[in-house]
């Protein structure tokens, strides 16, 4: 099978400056006229297609591009990414109720808990063997979850109800029904995140994951600071999550200890392996995919998470890089030596 | 409440050792995989989950007991429990061998490191625990009672059950004949040779392929027990029971050093017992919280266990 990450970095790298901000404006317009293009075949028999736009696939794509950083740049297995998810909605959902703070100033609020919630985890969970930090993480998902599920505070299992929406912002209203407008809102997130992690990649940060994720003790050795760095990608993936789930809290108005099970976790992990571990572009067209086959063909939504415990086996064994392959680095950089 | 504990410390303890019991089988076949090829087995918690199921559907398809027939006494009794026992061991045996071929066989001969098996083992986990789902409906599924369980004897006020002191012996028997076939047969050196040094014994002519099979079907027949005397104390099971008593007996393993055999024993032990008088000070409902602050205090402290590297030595 051809190499679509490269061919794409190829076609990118002979553009010139207008060409390339030409695409990316095209591209931002194609995927914000998305919401615009419902009553096609594109329609699911469950929920309207525009909502379904929202909650799952935008949500999962952001979520999946956070937990990229820990999985796919750093090579960390981080099997309790709803942790962060749960800790987000639920900063949104007791400081939206108790609270005159509306989402957008709680949003800073829940990515802070979250990010110190991935701190706390990581500091002792890192300096373990990266098996070891599977099963912690798991752990702390469920942990969460459970807290959640017994303390008064939290709502117990009836969860937390009359979350309040977004007040509006720029003249725009967020109604409940507005799926548009919420798609709209998260693709500023998630095109925030991408910015993030490009920066970051292109600089000292990701090199230190790079060399991270192919070989922890020789990247030690050559006096790459590896624990720190990997603190680092922790608490950068538990800031995505924590927003995504401000903004989910904010969007269905209630949840439950119900919404943040081990499930999520793993259906984020398949996304990110699916698509292409350490690939920005493979991680989204993943989450895209899984996110809204289920939904769009019934039979599969039943067996949701059998079809992802497929996919993980599958993609594992027969195409361990994913739909969308990480750039090989080394071919490029003998490409530029050469020019 | 300390009053209170001291009047139950006996029952609690029983309940503690029977259920450390089940957490040291389950820990065995944790820790067996992980002797040889230094890699969690993830699916070891639907492999015992999977032989609960076996055990409820023993009971009550093959012999037909239902919720309200007699109680079988006797000789029928045994027999009934002993094939319950033997058909749960020999499906989650097999399930074991299958999972090993699937999940790893082939990324383990790519040399493909540590994530990638780690993956597709979870993957494997989630279908067979969907799989149960979707097969009961997502219901617990009740298992019914095929023996009494009676008072047999009193030790220091609290009664000694029927069914606590059958699994607290058939599990111990269990341990010593898994540590004979380690310590003296040629297969058992083998599995030794190999979580040793895998290339050394490849070298020395031992087949690794064989002997990882041979592992994780040995690792499977011990959670297969597991999951017998967990339906025979609790006499129910779910589709989703595998998570918690997985992760609580990955901690035991943990606990008593992973790799190592004895560890096992201790860590689950100890777990077993720790968690039962947690649950009477702290309530039921954060067993599994108690279970994971162990967890990371242990792996935080002293990432070897607590027998530390002395009983590493003799690791599997």
């Amino acid at each position: 099978m051809i190499n679509l990450r490269d061919k794409g970095a190829e076609v990118w790298e002979k553009s010139g400056r207008p060409a390339r901000v030409a695409i990316v404006l095209a591209s931002i317009a194609a995927v914000a006229s998305l919401p615009l293009m419902g009553g096609t075949i594109l329609n699911t028999p469950i929920a309207s297609y525009e909502s379904v736009l929202v909650n799952p696939v935008a949500m999962f794509v952001l979520m999946a591009i956070g937990l990229n950083i820990v999985i796919g740049k750093s090579g960390l297995l981080d099997l309790g990414y709803v942790a962060f998810f749960a800790i987000g909605a639920y900063t949104m959902a007791l400081l939206g109720t108790r609270t005159g703070l509306n989402t957008w100033e709680i949003l800073p609020i829940g990515i802070a808990m979250a990010m110190f919630a991935g701190l706390i985890l990581g500091v002792p969970a890192l300096k373990l063997r990266g098996d070891y930090l599977a099963i912690i993480t798991l752990g702390f998902g469920e942990i969460v979850r459970i807290i959640a599920l017994n303390l008064e505070t939290l709502g117990r299992s009836e969860g937390i109800l009359n979350i309040p929406t977004p007040p509006p912002i720029f003249g725009v209203e967020y109604a409940f029904d507005s799926h548009r407008i919420y798609f709209w809102t998260l693709l500023v997130l998630i095109l925030l995140a991408i910015w993030m992690v490009r920066r970051l990649s292109a600089r000292r940060a990701g090199r230190a994951w790079e060399s991270i994720r192919q070989d922890e003790d020789v990247a030690e050795l050559l006096g790459v600071p590896t624990f720190r760095y990997k603190i680092w990608a922790f608490v950068l993936g538990a800031s995505v999550g924590g927003a995504a789930g401000v903004f989910y809290a904010s969007k269905t108005l209630y949840i439950a200890p119900d919404n943040f099970t081990l499930q999520i976790s793993i259906l984020i992990l398949a996304c990110v392996v699916f698509g292409g571990m350490g690939n920005i572009w493979g991680v989204i067209l993943g989450a895209v995919v899984l996110a809204y086959l289920p939904d769009r063909i019934r039979f599969l939504s039943e067996a949701r998470l059998l079809v992802f415990g497929l996919v993980l086996v599958i993609m594992m064994n027969l195409r361990p890089d994913g739909l969308l392959p990480r750039k090989k680095r080394e071919k490029a950089l003998v490409v530029k030596e050469k020019s | 409440m300390i009053g209170n504990f001291l009047d139950q410390f006996w029952s609690l303890t029983f309940g503690g050792l029977s259920l450390g019991f089940i957490y040291i089988l389950i820990a065995l076949g944790y820790t067996l995989v992980y002797g040889v090829l230094r890699m969690i087995n993830f699916a070891n918690s639907e492999i015992f989950m999977v032989g609960t199921f076996a055990t409820v559907i023993v009971i009550r398809d093959v012999f037909h007991f239902t919720q309200s027939s007699e109680y079988a006494t006797g000789l029928r009794l045994w027999f009934i429990l002993a094939t319950a026992l033997v058909i749960s061991m020999l499906v989650s045996g097999l399930l074991s061998v299958v999972v090993e071929v699937v999940a790893y066989r082939r990324l383990r001969r790519k040399n493909s490191g540590i994530l990638a098996p780690l993956i597709s083992a979870i993957g494997v986990s989630m279908v067979l625990a969907e799989t149960v789902r979707i097969m009961t409906d997502s219901r617990p599924v009740a298992a019914p009672r095929a023996m009494d369980k009676t008072f047999i004897g009193q030790f220091f006020d609290a009664g000694v059950r029927l069914d606590n002191t059958i699994i607290v012996i058939a599990a111990l028997l269990l341990f010593i004949a898994l540590t004979t076939f380690i310590n003296k047969t040629r297969m058992g050196k083998a599995i030794r040779a190999v979580s040793m040094n895998a290339n050394a014994a490849r070298l020395m002519g031992i087949n690794i392929d064989g002997v990882i099979s041979a592992t994780f079907l040995i690792g499977g027949l011990m959670t297969g027990a597991a999951g017998f005397f967990y339906v025979l104390k609790y006499e129910n099971t779910a589709s989703n029971i595998g998570f918690e008593l997985g992760i609580a007996a990955f901690t035991a393993a943990i606990l008593g050093g992973i790799g190592n055999i004895k560890g096992a024993f201790f860590g689950g032990l100890a777990l077993g017992l720790l968690e039962t008088y947690a649950s009477f000070f702290l309530g039921t409902q954060w067993k599994a919280v108690t279970v994971f602050v162990v967890l990371v205090l242990v792996l935080y402290t002293r990432p070897n266990g607590i027998f530390g590297e002395s009983m590493q030595q003799s690791r599997v």
